[in-house]
């Protein structure tokens, strides 16, 4: 296992390539996820504006 | 106003509403070029389509991304021999060379998509553009800093102004640009058309990445990818490598199309049909 994390002592290089890869791809999948929730939000909102009797 | 909204929903249901229909009920209807070719060219239908294909393309790109790591860091020897002697910091290959693809062939894509749109003066052409642009920007990104990081242990430096890293890094900031400009632009569809033509501009970087590495004189001009070339190269790196590139691009489809429902979301935010997916699909939280 220390081994295989030690990646023959180029452990600095190999993480630090897959790990921001990793951070990057998680981070771009959060974010989608946010905007849709926001996006969804706003309009439900809306919504429920013109609902309560703005829009006939 | 109810007949109108029957019918849009039985578009969206059904899935095969070929018909134009109006999307925004207060917006003049924009000229159409003829018949409309392609059953999913509406927002409206292409929206449900998405979301039924997003999954899917989650778990293969799961199934496909961890099946080439477990490939890439277990089957393949530890070292490299060859010309050019590489030790365990290669495995970087396996993530670099498929997010360096990925981020000209989404930039092909995106351009493909701004042509189309400029041409057939579809929205949903633009959209697309729109939602593949920042993931290929993620990849350009990924690929700049793998090579970073691959570069430092096997030439000794992080970075340097060799054409390729260069052109890669110009690509980048394209990516940068062309969603820079559009959200400069307030009206929709002149940004879509503004965009577009400086993505269909930059189109010129991306033959000079693919290319830049054949330096005709290597006393002239070094470049540091010259010994790269798929013919030589291991079979199972190979496998790894290529399943990778898979699983990334799945994975940039499942983004790109939720980036675009998004989207379409927010442009059609008129539309009956969108506020049917908003009662819908608004999560239960948000409901205050």
């Amino acid at each position: 296992m220390s081994e295989f994390v030690n990646q023959g002592g180029y452990a600095w290089y190999v993480w630090g390539a897959y790990g921001v890869c990793l951070v990057l791809l998680v981070a771009e999948v959060l974010v989608l996820r946010k905007e849709r929730r926001t996006i969804l939000a706003r309009l439900g909102r809306l919504l429920r504006l013109r609902a309560s009797g703005g829009n006939k | 106003m109810i007949r109108f909204r029957l019918r849009e929903m039985s578009v969206d249901v059904s899935g095969t509403g070929t018909e134009a229909t109006p999307s925004r009920s207060g917006e003049p209807k924009r000229p159409r070029s003829g018949k409309s070719f392609f059953k999913l060219s509406s927002p409206a239908t292409f929206y449900p389509f998405a979301g039924r294909m997003i999954p899917v393309f989650w778990v293969l790109a799961a199934v496909l991304i961890l099946l080439g790591l477990y490939w890439g860091f277990f089957q393949t020897p530890d070292q490299l021999g060859g010309t050019n002697a590489q030790k365990e910091y290669y495995r970087i290959i396996f993530i670099h060379v498929p997010s360096a693809w990925m981020s000209m062939w989404l930039y092909l894509v995106v351009v493909g998509w701004c042509a189309i749109g400029l041409v057939f003066n579809t929205r949903l052409s633009f959209m697309m553009a729109n939602a593949v642009a920042p993931t290929g920007a993620v990849f350009t990104f990924i690929a700049l800093w793998t090579g970073a990081f691959w570069g430092r242990p096997s030439w000794g430096t992080y970075w340097d102004w060799d054409p390729r890293l260069t052109s890669e890094l110009i690509l980048f900031f394209l990516y940068i640009g062309y969603m820079a400009l559009h959200s400069a632009i307030d009206d929709t569809r002149r940004a879509d058309r503004a965009a577009a033509l400086l993505a269909i501009v930059g189109l010129v970087m991306v033959p000079v990445i693919f290319w830049s590495i054949n330096c005709p004189d290597p006393n002239q001009c070094a470049a540091l990818h010259q010994r790269s070339g798929l013919g030589r190269i291991d079979g199972d790196i190979l496998f790894a490598m290529l399943t990778l590139t898979l699983g990334f691009w799945m994975y940039s489809f499942a983004t790109s199309f939720t980036r675009l429902r998004s989207i379409i979301l927010t442009r059609e935010a008129e539309a009956t049909w969108v506020r049917e997916v908003v009662r819908r699909e608004m999560p239960l939280g948000a409901r205050r």
